[in-house]
């Protein structure tokens, strides 16, 4: 059951749950099912975060754990290293995926790295929970996708859901993974709607999900790029193109065979990332379908990332600034020889 | 619940009582015990300048009273972090020599597979969780270290080790705050060599070192880091504050490395006087220390003070020796240990 599509072919009962109702009841059930998890971070418990997305865990769990921190990123994310090296399985939360500036030694230098330096002694089993995304108007501190960084650190895994039902099954994988993970959910897709099965289930990492299968071309697409991707799949169905979309859901450990079997089928590849383009995911995922698929392409592999500018506040402005459902038809029109 | 990762230790009767008097022979015990770390370092710096240990070496030497002062007064449960200065606590937390040097070597026998080396070097058994070479970073590991003993309620006290150097990291402050805030089990440790890097701290340091934690209501103890006794005794009560509920405490010693910032650091002019190092190393030795007041008290003389120096020489020896014959690691390790 490592897709919705599988868990609707068994059969299971299910109902609709927005993504931030989806991450919460993750939450709630690993912490009943294990009493070394608790969250930690800025306005969790009563406030439920600002996004509301932890609304009413501090009811069930009580403050010793769902904790309220001071506004100290780098020290409560430390003290959730030192917690997990000595049993304990906490839930960082880090309100903006823009203030992992503020946590970087603690995800790069110390938990991405105690479990080799220690030659195997300690593990720690860490969830850093975060945001990414832009389009929320919140201009350049608020809106950035910053998962290639950690995604570029060895010791780290980099989980990226986009609907309720990934958001659920692979935050429950992260909370009981025993290595750092850093979860990334978009601010624009918390209320973002989809079926989750009644029943538990996990999902495991590095297994990509076709969102949509098709034969002419393949648009890889992370996070909320994955909708962005759909929209495009819609409108290319109208000229007749049909456009493969695939979700890779982790960036590490990542899923390179579907990706890679898919664009052997259909001879052309679009990689779509909300991510700065420079360097950025879209480089990687590319670079890895062109190496993989080389001769079976028909064209080169093309990659769509946020352009390279700090994200500006102006909607005129900002809106330009990530890859749209227009953008993607246009290049995949392209690279079909219809444009 | 979850699978079984960093196996939480078994709580014993941690019930010490931070007045009590020292036990002469405890004395002696923390005579051998910074001798032994003496010896160590001073095989670390025959190993690096016979250019047979790769990597940086910093050395304890001058520094001893310290890590021996506050370990003594842990139980092996507890938890410590470590520095890149960090033999000294290392050894001083109950870790056997011998992988101790294959750890600095790089062998696979060494307490960390040669994977860390010596500043990574961790103990996991003994409560070391590691040195550390981003400085100021074992403030926030312990801290956490602390939040789960309390949460476990499992009796445990981390102590963590920094240098003064480690103030101007605004990660101490943070946790420091939080520590004092939640009341959690955590000593800290302030071991103020004068010297960051090549830099007096007067230079990096604004104000009372010690307003610092006063300003989040911890309280602070300052002692001679010399003298191993004041060490201890202060640090039993401060630890025994720690872990009856009381909260944070913060201990500054006063101290000096004899050697360089590492071992490579020679010419030391420009940054302090041959006249300074001197005055430590003769008029504040801590091992000298505790001699003298041993022999004045008639608790020991210097026949057993030549025993330990021949003892713990001869253990070092056959710790290098087999450290050095210790085969490297297998290539194939390159790749394991990256994720559990
Ligand atoms: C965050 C960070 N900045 C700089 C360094 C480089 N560095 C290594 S040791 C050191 C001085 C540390 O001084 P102190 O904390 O007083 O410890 P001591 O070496 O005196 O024992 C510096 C600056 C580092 N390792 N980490």
């Amino acid at each position: 059951m490592s897709t919705l599509k599988e868990a609707i072919a068994q059969g299971k009962p299910m109902r609709e749950l927005t993504m931030a109702q989806a991450v919460r009841e993750a939450l709630a059930e690993e912490m009943r099912r294990d009493p070394t998890v608790f969250v930690m971070g800025e306005d969790v418990a009563e406030a439920g975060t600002p996004f509301k997305v932890l609304l009413g865990l501090v009811d069930e769990f009580g403050t010793s754990r769902v904790i309220d921190t001071p506004i100290s990123e780098p020290g409560f994310a430390a003290i959730g290293v030192g917690a997990a090296m000595t049993g304990m399985r906490p839930v960082i939360d880090i309100m903006f995926g823009d203030f992992l500036t503020l946590t970087m030694d603690q995800m790069v230098n110390q938990a991405a790295k105690a479990r080799y330096m220690s030659g195997g002694k300690f593990s720690v089993p860490i969830v850093f929970r975060t945001t990414m995304g832009a389009t929320r108007r919140s201009a350049a501190q608020h809106s950035q996708s910053l998962h290639v960084w950690p995604s570029h650190v060895p010791g780290l895994k980099v989980v990226m859901p986009c609907t309720p039902y990934d958001a659920k099954g692979l935050l429950k994988t992260a909370i009981r993974d025993n290595n750092p993970v850093v979860y990334f959910e978009d601010k624009m897709n918390f209320t973002t709607k989809g079926m989750v099965p009644d029943e538990e289930y996990t999902i495991p990492f590095g297994v990509a999900d076709i969102k949509r299968a098709g034969t002419d071309i393949t648009l890889v697409a992370t996070s909320s790029m994955v909708y962005v991707a759909l929209g495009a799949a819609d409108k290319l169905k109208e000229l007749g193109i049909s456009a493969e979309v695939i979700d890779p859901r982790t960036t590490f450990p990542l899923d390179k065979q579907t990706m890679i079997d898919s664009a052997k089928k259909t001879s052309r590849a679009i990689v779509i990332d909300e991510g700065y383009e420079r360097y950025g995911v879209t480089a990687e995922l590319a670079s890895i379908i062109a190496d993989g698929a080389f001769y079976y392409l028909d064209a080169p592999v093309k990659r769509m990332g946020a352009m390279d500018v700090p994200i500006p506040f102006s909607p005129a402005l900002e809106d330009l600034t990530v890859p749209t459902a227009e953008t993607v038809f246009q290049m995949a029109k392209m690279l079909c020889g219809r444009a | 619940m979850a699978a079984d990762v960093n196996p939480l230790p078994v709580t014993e009767s941690h019930q010490t009582n931070g007045d009590s008097p020292v036990d002469p022979e405890e004395w002696l015990h923390m005579y051998r015990q910074m001798f032994r770390i003496r010896a160590f370092e001073e095989e670390v710096n025959g190993l690096y300048t016979r250019a047979q240990m790769p990597g940086l070496a910093h050395l304890y030497i001058g520094e001893e009273a310290v890590a021996v002062g506050v370990c003594e007064a842990l139980t092996k449960q507890d938890y410590i972090t470590s520095t890149h200065r960090g033999h000294g606590h290392c050894l001083a937390k109950g870790a056997e020599p011998d992988r101790m040097f294959a750890e600095l070597l790089g062998r696979e026998a060494g307490y960390c597979r040669g994977k860390g080396g010596s500043m990574h070097i961790a103990d996991q058994d003994g409560g070391n969780l590691g040195a550390n070479a981003i400085v100021g970073a074992g403030t926030g590991i312990a801290t956490g270290a602390a939040f789960s003993a309390k949460w476990r309620n499992s009796g445990q006290v981390a102590v963590t080790f920094f240098g003064e150097g480690a103030l101007g990291q605004g990660l101490v402050y943070e946790v420091m705050n939080m520590a004092s805030l939640w009341k959690l089990p955590v000593v800290y440790v302030c071991e103020n060599n004068l010297y960051n890097e090549y830099t007096h701290y007067s230079q990096t340091t604004a104000g009372e070192l010690r307003g610092r934690p006063a300003a989040f209501g911890i309280p602070v103890e300052e002692v001679n880091g010399q003298d191993v006794r004041e060490v201890h005794t202060t640090a039993r009560r401060l630890i025994e504050h720690a872990r009856s509920g009381k909260g944070p405490a913060f201990l500054i010693c006063n101290t000096y490395r004899y050697h360089g910032h590492h071992v490579g650091d020679i010419n030391r002019a420009y940054y302090r006087s041959k006249e300074e190092e001197q005055m430590w190393s003769t008029q504040r030795d801590p091992l000298k220390m505790l001699a003298s007041w041993l022999t004045d008290q008639h608790l020991a003389d210097a026949g057993i003070f030549e025993q330990i120096e021949t003892d713990a020489r001869a253990e070092m020896k056959a710790a290098v020796d087999f450290a050095v014959k210790a085969p490297y690691p297998n290539a194939s390790e390159v790749t394991d240990h990256v994720y559990a």
